[in-house]
C-alpha cells in the first residue's frame, strides 16, 4: 500500500498538533507533516487534520479567530473539492467557525472543563471516518474541552438525522444515549457529525489520545483506519 | 473619526450558564429582586473616517463576519464621533 500525506494543520495554541501527527506518521507509518497557518498553501496532501488545542487562546470564541488564518483558504477549497478534512476538538470549533460544518459549539452546560474518557455510540458506521466500526458499537475516546457543547437549530437538526450525518453520540457504557451520559449539554448528545458530502468530520473526542495501545485505548484507531481504508479503497477504484 | 461600541449577546434561544451562575451570585448577595442575568461581550473601536454612514456600514460587516456568531448571538452598536 502506497503511503497516504497527511498534513496537520498548526495554528497559535494548538496542542494535540502532535499527538495526530504522531498517530498518521509513527503509529500508522503514513507520510505526516506539520503545515503552519500562515502558510497560504496546504501542497500535496490526501488528509488534513486540524488539532485540538486553543488556537488563538479561544480570543473572542472558540475558533472564530483562526478561521480566518491565511491557510484556511485552502483547507476550505481542498473540503469544497471533496478532500478528507478532519477536525478535533478546537478543529471541530474552526470548522464550524469556517461554515465547513453547521453548527456551534456553546460553553459546556456545566461550566467546567471536562476531561475523561466517554463513552460514544457509532450513529452512522458508512461515512469514511466510522467504517471501521460497527452500527451502534459503543467506543471509548477521551474528551478535555470546556466549549464543546453542540449547537444546531431544529431544523438543521433534522437534516443532520435525515442525512445521517450524526456519527457519534455520547452515551452510557451499554449505548444507551442519555442526559446522564452527556457531559456537556450537546443537542441530542451529539459528539461528531459529517458535512452533507461526508469528506468532513468534526468531533469533539479526541481518537489521537486513544490510539496507541501504551495508553490504555485503542478505539480512536478505528476512526484514523476508516479514513485509511477509504482512501485507499479510493485510489484502487480510480 | 468615529467611535464604534459593540454588544454582542447571546441569543433569547440560548441558554447561557454563564448568566445563570452569576444570577445565583447575585441572590446569595440578597439581590433577590434581580432576574434574567445574561452575560454578552463589549467591544470598543475606532474607524478611521469622516463619514458616519461608512463608519456603521464597516462596524455592521465587521459584527457579521467576525465579531457575532450569527447561530448563538446577535449584536448591537452605537456609532458616536470620536476626537484622537
Amino acid at each position: 500500500m502506497s503511503k497516504l500525506k497527511f498534513g496537520v494543520v498548526v495554528f497559535p495554541g494548538s496542542n494535540c498538533d502532535h499527538d495526530a501527527h504522531y498517530v498518521a506518521g509513527t503509529l500508522l507509518g503514513h507520510d505526516a507533516r506539520f503545515i503552519w497557518h500562515k502558510e497560504g498553501s496546504l501542497g500535496d496532501v490526501d488528509v488534513v487534520i486540524l488539532p485540538g488545542g486553543f488556537s488563538y487562546g479561544d480570543y473572542l470564541r472558540c475558533g472564530a479567530i483562526a478561521r480566518f488564518s491565511p491557510v484556511m483558504k485552502d483547507v476550505v477549497r481542498f473540503a469544497n473539492n471533496g478532500g478528507i478534512v478532519m477536525g478535533i476538538c478546537n478543529g471541530f470549533q474552526i470548522l464550524t467557525e469556517a461554515s465547513l460544518l453547521p453548527g456551534v459549539l456553546l460553553r459546556n452546560a456545566s461550566l467546567k472543563f471536562v476531561c475523561k474518557y466517554v463513552h460514544l455510540r457509532v450513529e452512522n458506521a458508512e461515512t469514511r471516518f466510522s467504517s471501521k466500526c460497527q452500527q451502534g458499537e459503543v467506543l471509548e475516546i477521551p474528551i478535555a474541552h470546556g466549549d464543546g457543547n453542540y449547537f444546531v437549530d431544529a431544523g438543521t437538526l433534522q437534516k443532520l438525522e435525515e442525512n445521517r450525518q450524526i456519527v457519534l453520540r455520547y452515551c452510557g457504557p451499554g449505548g444507551q444515549v442519555t442526559d446522564a451520559a452527556n457531559p456537556n449539554g450537546a443537542i441530542s448528545n451529539i459528539a461528531g457529525i459529517v458535512n452533507e458530502a461526508g469528506n468532513v468530520l468534526g468531533m469533539m473526542p479526541h481518537p489521537e489520545r486513544a490510539s496507541d495501545p501504551v495508553l490504555g485505548h485503542t478505539d480512536g484507531r478505528k476512526i484514523f483506519d476508516s479514513l485509511v481504508e477509504s482512501l485507499v479503497q479510493q485510489t484502487v477504484l480510480t | 473619526m468615529y467611535q464604534s461600541k459593540i454588544f454582542v449577546t447571546l441569543r433569547k434561544s440560548i441558554l447561557d450558564p454563564q448568566g445563570k451562575a452569576v444570577e445565583h451570585g447575585v441572590h446569595s448577595l440578597g439581590f433577590e429582586k434581580v432576574k434574567d442575568v445574561r452575560i454578552g461581550k463589549f467591544v470598543e473601536m475606532n474607524v478611521q473616517t469622516d463619514n458616519k454612514a461608512e463608519a456603521e456600514r464597516i462596524t455592521k460587516e465587521v459584527c457579521e463576519k467576525l465579531l457575532a456568531n450569527p447561530i448563538m448571538e446577535d449584536f448591537h452598536f452605537t456609532v458616536e464621533n470620536h476626537k484622537s
